[in-house]
């Protein structure tokens, strides 16, 4: 085996790899829980300027490093377990939704060659972890002993599964015209059309998948789990410190998951539309992870401008949202796909 | 490379995935460990009650809800399922052509069938 140009002894072959691996995964890690810090400080600060405040100030330049106050502020804070809890169950609860979105990243191509496990079933695999994370939700709904939680909890289980069947068959769409569950070869096939992206031909699909993401990671308008005027925090309204933060880490980690997946999947990845790369080929000397950066802080931002602008569904109207609008959506999107597709040859 | 048979296929591209569950849990359990070396421990009976807006907990916190819940999660099931039906067709479209688009047209078919009952029984109905 030949790394960095050195011939390493067939014994050492395994450990090294492994070494490499780890490295690997400790690098993606670190970084994916650095933007998860700065998902915060940009969120607060996108929906002050969006209401005319300025948002957090006081710690740093301008508040830059609010996030570390933070951060520091909930690992030394309190851990309290009511006394009436399922303490067992309330304990594992928020390691779970960290760990399903942690282990959702594994799968993610940041550009071209980089991620850390190139599979075949890439796709199944994010479906698999995203949907794992509602036994937290769940868990922590039904331990924490509380009426709050307990309503919390129920909601978010239903709301996260119905959600997940206009998401899951969003997807055929792309899978139909790429022929993979391969990220990476999901964004290649991309690269067959002039503008380099499956948005145009499954704009119906892409706008699915979006409604469908933000109900998946609990965000507004469909953060009814947590809908603080009525269940003041749902789930997590009995945690606090360091667990308390993991739920709010798995809200953020996810939500990058999710942006992450609509750029591959739809907006070409870490690649630009031929067209423009034909017209000015300087751009193709811009590293790819710099446009696949530039594209999920675009859906980062767009999760936040949403926040700021759309007031919340009532419970009724985010179930028929799902099933009397999203789904047939959804549906008709892959009869559509599979109908040009066959026609159109290819 | 000996040719991929039950006995010897080695999932060798998801060993970065098993190692980095092991980090995502290690992650989690680890800031938890750590963190309560550091953490103050003081409760006292009102701290440890469940929150009610201040008020000492009425009856019982699990009690009965709607049976709604329980009609979606029946649906989720049937549909989920048709998911998962639909995701290898959509793979090997490509190689069946003709018969893999009138195949799937009938299934969706019998699908939507379901589903428009399923909103007669106002199922999908909230309230």
């Amino acid at each position: 085996m030949n790394v960095f140009g050195m011939t390493v002894p067939a014994g050492f072959e395994l450990a090294t790899s492994i070494a490499i691996i780890i490295v690997k995964i400790a690098v993606i890690v670190a970084v994916t829980m650095l933007h998860v810090l700065y998902a915060t400080y940009f969120e607060r600060k996108v929906i002050g300027h969006m209401q005319v405040r300025l948002g957090p100030m006081r710690v740093g330049y301008h508040g830059i490093l609010q996030p570390f106050a933070d951060g520091i502020k909930l690992f030394f804070k309190e851990d309290v377990v009511p006394a009436e809890a399922d303490k067992t169950v309330f304990k594992i609860a928020p390691i779970i939704p960290v760990f399903a979105t942690l282990s959702a990243v594994a799968v993610i191509p940041f550009f071209d060659g980089f991620v850390i496990a190139n599979i075949n079933v890439g796709l199944l695999y994010l479906f698999a972890m995203s949907s794992l994370a509602a036994y937290g939700v769940i868990m922590a709904g039904w331990a924490s002993n509380s009426k709050y939680s307990f309503l919390g909890g129920l909601r978010s289980s239903a709301q996260v599964i119905s959600y997940e069947v206009p998401m899951g068959l969003s997807l055929v769409g792309v899978m139909l015209l790429s022929g993979s569950l391969n990220l990476t070869e999901i964004v290649k096939a991309q690269q067959q059309y002039w503008f380099g992206m499956y948005l145009i031909p499954q704009f119906l699909g892409y706008f699915v998948f979006m409604v469908s993401a933000f109900a998946e990671t609990n965000r507004t308008p469909f953060d009814l789990p947590e809908a603080e005027s009525e269940l003041v925090a749902g789930y997590f309204v009995e945690y606090s410190g360091m667990r308390f933060a993991f739920y709010y880490a798995a809200e953020y980690i996810g939500m990058i998951v999710m942006s992450c997946v609509a750029v591959i999947c739809f907006w070409g990845g870490w690649t630009l539309p031929p067209v423009l790369v034909d017209a000015v080929p300087a751009l193709a000397a811009v590293p790819g992870i710099v446009w696949f950066l530039a594209k999920v802080y675009f859906h980062v931002f767009l999760y936040y401008w949403v926040r700021a602008t759309v007031p919340r569904y009532r419970y009724d109207q985010l179930m028929s949202l799902g099933w009397k609008v999203l789904l047939p959506l959804a549906l008709a999107n892959i009869v559509v796909t599979s109908v040009v597709k066959f026609f159109a040859g290819s | 490379m000996s040719p991929i048979t039950p006995g010897n296929y080695l999932p060798s591209e998801y060993l970065p995935i098993m190692i980095l569950m092991i980090i995502a849990g290690a992650f989690g359990a680890g800031a938890l460990i750590v963190g309560a070396l550091f953490r103050i421990r003081r409760s006292y009976r009102e701290k440890l009650m469940p929150y009610e807006s201040g008020n000492p907990p009425i009856g019982e916190p699990r009690y009965r809800f709607s049976v709604k819940f329980y009609i979606i999660a029946m649906l989720f099931v049937v549909f989920d399922v048709e998911a998962v039906f639909l995701y290898p067709w959509a793979l090997v479209y490509d190689k069946i052509g003709l018969y893999a688009l009138i195949e799937m047209m009938l299934f969706i078919t019998v699908l939507v069938v379901g589903y428009i009952y399923a909103w007669k029984k106002e199922a999908f109905k909230w309230d």
